[in-house]
């Protein structure tokens, strides 16, 4: 909402100044956003008397001018034909920058064709102040020398935007600010009566309403033998001011109370009227062609002004061509109505029309203005425009005042810790219009018709803290609470925190990525062949490509992955510690740490540098677990369950047999060609909701360490398998098999080839046997082994290899 | 016997002369080896006389004993040298890079996080969580957006698809939904921050579709805008890591509060740079209010026994504020060079004993 210093004075009797208003606008609430001052603009420019205009010697079209000046008598080379000797024109020094030419002025005098000249007259458009270019601004009044050039030009009105929160709607005209801001200490609100016009004639225009639910109110009059011609200057002036393009006096008075008042109206042409004139909802079928050259389809729901031809206009939102005036225009029927915000809004959101009235009427117009908007539209038409006036006609009756509201003096302590004195809390509440029935300890107040912010005490106590001012509000610390301090994060928290750092600290890169993605991308994230989820699609995506919500971090990682290496980086390791969404309901999203890492090819001077392959991306994933306090042994290793991974080079962490919570090894060379990344992609995506609670022990102390004196036994086993028998297997049987005495089990060799059949391979491991009571003699250390190989025999079928 | 010194300074001589540990037991061998020449010296005592052997002996051993330390020394020696030698011999290039390790950094938005929670959690909130999926009611109802409100538009919302009955639910544009959930859920006194991840319908260079907000909620007896003032001047001294701040609170509206206030604070622009607690200019950087009396009926809470507080700040603005990130666009880009730079390395947690950052 923007207006004018000089427009607020016509409601608020002020000593202020500019800033002065605006630290006043501020404490109350209205968030200024820009401010443009012509006077700070054109702070450098100013009046200047002609004194003499010489030809000049060496041009025809130059004049040298003696100019009395702020700066003394200064000569100045002009161009100007209408430069002539006694003229008030204004002057700017060396050095001034020109806005209307976009150039500064030379700090030291040039000369122009051998003569000196030191400042320049200027025209009103170098000002950006007027349209004038037949020569320099040619002032009628002789202000003294040295007048700011902004006063002169009567361009001291400084244009203030700010930012009208949706609560305040009154907050929509200038009188509704004035009326805020006495309130808040800036002066005296300056309330006049409306005078009602007396019409000579009976309106000829009938008005009817048929849909009360959509205009509860309708007030019209007609004036006749009007002339619609431009408006008076002065409105012009303010209209431009605040950015609207004036354009003839029926529109401009429009425009013009909508923002004076916060009171839309609408003219129709009365010639063009086709019978009476009808607020009804909308007919099948029927569409606008609106003032603004578009054509409307109307929906049932949508408030139409109708005549006899169909609709003639949108109730609250836009009017129609067909009735619109024009210059032509001699009888002009003023409509000045009460539309219901909701339907408003609605109308306004489905044709996706924004004009100053909806703006006003979806937020709320004080109903009670109906007659004294249209009066003033009449004095303003007739007063400009001539014209007889008919009687006014109101149908309809304004929506119901809303209960008083009870206000708890105490609350404004109770919620805001000031204390305010009930006299001065009164004076602020009757200025912001409310009527009080005082108490005692409450008071019942009747909401002022402008006002649609107001329910409840709470609303009160704001009203009151605002023109108290928050700088007033007591700083207060929040004490400790009387539990004293507890744990702040969930184990989910402290989980996310732990693996973030773990990641890290393996050498991983942080990402942030959107939750949401390409559908066909999120497809094949999806097991199955079903495609993506329809409960996750996003019905108005940003972008094409960013309109499912997304079952796995991956994608994201995997595309940023090459558009990285596209730049030519090399072995990025990316994670993520975020969410993914496996419906809809408010338990479906899961935190995911997913890792992804394009192996770099080994470059360096030290061979065998291994590259990172699935078994880097599980050794990553089982660090990460032993940080998080899940050892590897609880877990079993599976089939990987999700179709966008390997289905040779990944597996599954399992608990149980249902619940899988991570896969890790290699992404599936299909998904990585849909997504359009090179390959191979290694990495995991470990679900931190799937781990098992730890229980919190209220006992923090740790159970005594025990370590036998006895030296470890070492004993080697390898063993002839089939070769789809998983190494796993094998351990596990033997662990199985031996629960006590064996602390560590390794791998160290895995061979086929020579010496082995076909379709077999031979694992190698060594078991560490740690004894606890007694030395393990030879004959116990072979029944061991014995118990290993029947254990391995009967679970694989496998032999200890000769 | 007049060979003695003779033989002495012969095998002395051959024991400096010997060049390495070979030559040095060649030498050993030929004096004090089974057939050597001091050996076969020593033999001839058993042969003499009594009064010969009593002078003989002491010098004839006092000559091997002589030997048979030079030896040793020249022995040690050699040694020494012979390690000096290998030592010399193993000598690596120490200027060739070490394996390379891959360097890891956290998201400075995360960090944020990370340092919120900790100046919070200091002052005794807990951390709660919601979903991003919202319900209508949790996301606007609840929060006092009444249907239609011209407050709803402004938030640039993303729907969900319809569901079978048209109802279409929406990704959270604030995380004030948590708020309600935590309400809804639990009793008062209540102290909790909501971190999390927020969406709106906007994509330029000051907006991005996603976006990270901490919502704050205290509802406890006794508790006014004075010190919401005060917890929130706290917070920005301590986030910023400055003495000072000049705060500024403005009346402001949101559907949720009731007094509700932006709060700015004073910050210099100059040079380019970003120093917020200094200045002549004024910087918005979050909103709050007192809890309105009907988001505490909507969840069950009686307004008139119970009162509270919330503020909702926007984190990626206050990690560009902090860390001087020019643009907010890269956030969300996982570039590897941006995350290097402007990434935070993985020992740094956040912590009001310890330093922010």
């Amino acid at each position: 909402m923007k207006f004018t210093l000089s427009w607020l004075k016509d409601h608020l009797a002020t000593k202020l100044d500019l800033e002065g208003i605006r630290e006043v606008m501020l404490k109350a609430g209205l968030e200024v956003e820009h401010v443009d001052n012509p006077a700070d603009r054109l702070a450098a420019f100013s009046v200047a008397h002609v004194k003499a205009a010489e030809p000049h010697p060496d041009a025809d079209r130059l004049r040298v001018c003696r100019v009395d000046t702020v700066d003394g008598e200064k000569q100045i080379v002009c161009g100007a034909p209408n430069a002539r000797a006694g003229m008030t024109a204004i002057y700017a020094p060396l050095g001034t920058y020109i806005p209307g030419l976009d150039f500064a002025l030379d700090k030291k005098p040039r000369k122009i064709r051998g003569i000196e000249s030191q400042g320049m007259l200027c025209s009103t458009k170098e000002l950006e102040a007027g349209e004038d270019h037949d020569g320099i601004a040619d002032l009628d009044t002789p202000f003294a020398v040295g007048t700011p050039a902004a006063e002169a030009l009567g361009l001291d009105d400084a244009a203030i935007d700010f930012e009208v929160t949706p609560n305040r709607a009154d907050w929509l005209g200038v009188s509704g600010i004035a009326r805020d801001l006495a309130a808040a200490g800036a002066g005296r609100f300056l309330h006049k009566d409306i005078r009602p016009v007396p019409g000579s004639h009976d309106c000829p225009v009938d008005i009817v309403i048929e849909a009360p639910e959509a205009c509860a109110v309708f007030a019209g009059a007609t004036i006749r033998g009007v002339k619609n011609g431009p408006s008076p200057e002065w409105m012009r002036q303010r209209l431009k001011a605040i950015g609207i393009q004036p354009r003839s006096l029926l529109v401009d008075v429009t425009n013009y109370l909508s923002h004076d008042r916060a009171r839309p109206l609408h003219v129709y042409d009365a010639g063009k009227l086709d019978g009476a004139v009808c607020a009804r909802l909308g007919k099948p079928g029927e569409r606008l062609e609106a003032i603004d050259g578009k054509t409307y389809e109307i929906g049932p729901e949508m408030c139409v002004i109708a005549d006899n031809s169909g609709a003639i206009g949108l109730g609250g939102v836009m009017g129609g061509q067909s009735t619109a005036v024009s210059e032509e225009t001699t009888e002009v029927f003023i409509e000045s109505a009460w539309f219901d915000p909701d339907r408003t809004a609605r109308t306004g959101r489905d044709t996706g029309i924004v004009s100053d009235a909806r703006y006003r009427f979806e937020r709320g117009v004080d109903p009670k203005s109906c007659l004294d908007g249209l009066n003033l539209a009449m004095q303003l038409i007739t007063r400009y425009g001539g014209g007889e006036a008919s009687h006014t006609l109101m149908v309809g009756t304004p929506p119901q005042p809303r209960d008083k509201v009870a206000f708890r003096l105490a609350d404004v302590e109770r919620l805001t810790g000031l204390k305010v004195r009930p006299a001065q809390m009164k004076r602020m509440v009757r200025d912001l219009g409310f009527a009080i029935e005082d108490a005692g300890d409450a008071w019942y107040l009747t909401v002022p018709s402008w006002r649609f912010d107001i329910e409840q005490s709470a609303d009160l106590v704001e009203e009151i803290a605002r023109l108290v001012g928050y700088d007033e509000l007591p700083v207060a610390s929040l004490e400790t609470p009387a539990e004293g301090r507890r744990a702040m994060l969930t184990p989910l928290q402290e989980r996310v925190r732990v693996a973030r750092r773990v990641m890290a600290a393996r050498g991983f890169l942080e990402a942030v990525t959107w939750s949401f993605m390409a559908r066909e991308h999120a497809a094949l994230f999806s097991n199955g062949d079903d495609g993506a989820d329809p409960a996750l699609a996003i019905a108005n995506p940003v972008a094409s490509d960013l309109d499912q919500m997304r079952p796995s971090i991956l994608a994201n990682l995997a595309t940023a992955i090459q558009k990285a290496a596209d730049r030519g980086e090399r072995g990025v390791r990316l994670f993520e510690a975020g969410p993914v969404y496996l419906g809809d309901g408010p338990r479906d999203q899961r935190r995911m740490v997913s890792a992804l890492v394009r192996p770099a090819p080994a470059r360096h001077w030290q061979p065998g540098t291994p590259a990172y392959d699935a078994f880097a991306a599980k050794a990553d994933l089982l660090a990460l677990l032993d940080a998080l306090g899940q050892p590897e042994e609880r877990f079993q290793i599976a089939a990987p369950r999700d179709t966008h991974w390997h289905p040779g080079q990944s597996a599954s962490l399992k608990l149980g047999p249902k619940v899988t919570v991570a896969q890790f090894g290699a992404l599936h060379p299909r998904v990585l060609k849909a997504l359009d990344v090179e390959g191979p992609l290694y990495g995991f995506e470990l679900n931190l909701n799937a781990l098992p609670q730890m229980k919190a022990r209220r006992l923090k102390t740790r159970r005594a360490l025990d370590v036998s004196d006895l030296s470890p036994v070492r004993r080697d086993l390898a063993f002839l398998v089939d070769e789809d028998v998983p190494a796993g297997e094998i351990l596990r049987l033997c662990r199985a098999a031996e629960k006590t005495l064996i602390s560590r089990i390794q791998v160290f060799d895995v061979y086929q080839g020579e010496g082995i059949d076909p379709g077999k391979k031979s694992i190698a491991i060594e078991i560490t046997l740690q004894p606890s009571g007694d030395t393990l003699k030879d004959k116990d250390i072979d029944a061991i082994m014995d118990k290993l190989i029947t254990a391995v025999a009967k679970g694989t079928g496998g032999v200890l290899r000769s | 016997m007049s060979d003695i010194p003779t033989i002495e300074s012969e095998a002395l001589a051959s024991i400096e002369n010997a060049g390495d540990l070979a030559a040095l037991d060649a030498v050993r061998v030929a004096e004090l080896g089974k057939k050597g020449r001091v050996s076969g010296l020593m033999k001839t005592l058993g042969k003499m006389s009594p009064e010969e052997r009593q002078e003989m002996g002491p010098k004839l051993n006092a000559l091997k004993e002589r030997v048979t330390a030079a030896i040793e020394a020249r022995k040690a020696v050699l040694e020494d040298e012979a390690l000096e030698a290998q030592v010399a011999a193993e000598k690596i290039d120490l200027t060739l890079p070490a394996r390379p390790e891959p360097v890891g950094r956290l998201h400075p938005v995360m960090q944020v996080f990370e340092e919120i929670a900790a100046i919070f959690g200091d002052m005794g909130f807990a951390v709660a969580e919601g979903p991003d999926i919202e319900d209508d009611w949790h996301n606007f109802t609840a929060l006092n957006f009444p249907e239609g409100h011209p407050a709803r538009e402004t938030h640039d919302t993303f729907f969900m698809a319809p569901d079978k009955e048209g109802a279409q639910k929406v990704l959270r544009t604030h995380t004030s939904p948590v708020q309600i959930r935590t309400m809804v859920e639990e009793a008062p006194p209540i102290r909790i921050i909501a971190p999390g991840r927020v969406y709106r319908n906007d994509w330029d260079a000051t907006h991005t579709p996603m976006f990270h907000q901490v919502e704050g909620l205290v509802i406890e007896d006794g508790v006014h805008m004075g010190h919401l003032k005060g917890c929130l001047i706290d917070f920005v001294k301590a986030f910023f890591e400055i003495d000072e701040v000049e705060a500024r609170f403005r009346p402001h509206f949101f559907p949720f509060t009731e007094p509700s206030a932006e709060m700015d604070v004073k910050c210099d622009r100059s040079g380019g740079q970003m120093k917020i607690g200094e200045g002549e200019d004024w910087m918005e950087i979050l909103g709050c209010g007192m809890v309105h009396p009907n988001v505490l009926k909507n969840c069950g809470i009686d307004p008139d026994k119970h009162q509270g507080f919330a503020f909702g700040v926007g984190v990626d603005r206050l990690a560009m504020l902090k860390y001087g990130m020019p643009d907010l666009r890269p956030y969300f880009e996982a570039d590897p060079a941006w995350t290097r730079h402007y990434g935070f390395r993985p020992w740094l947690t956040p912590s009001v004993s310890g330093g922010l950052s």
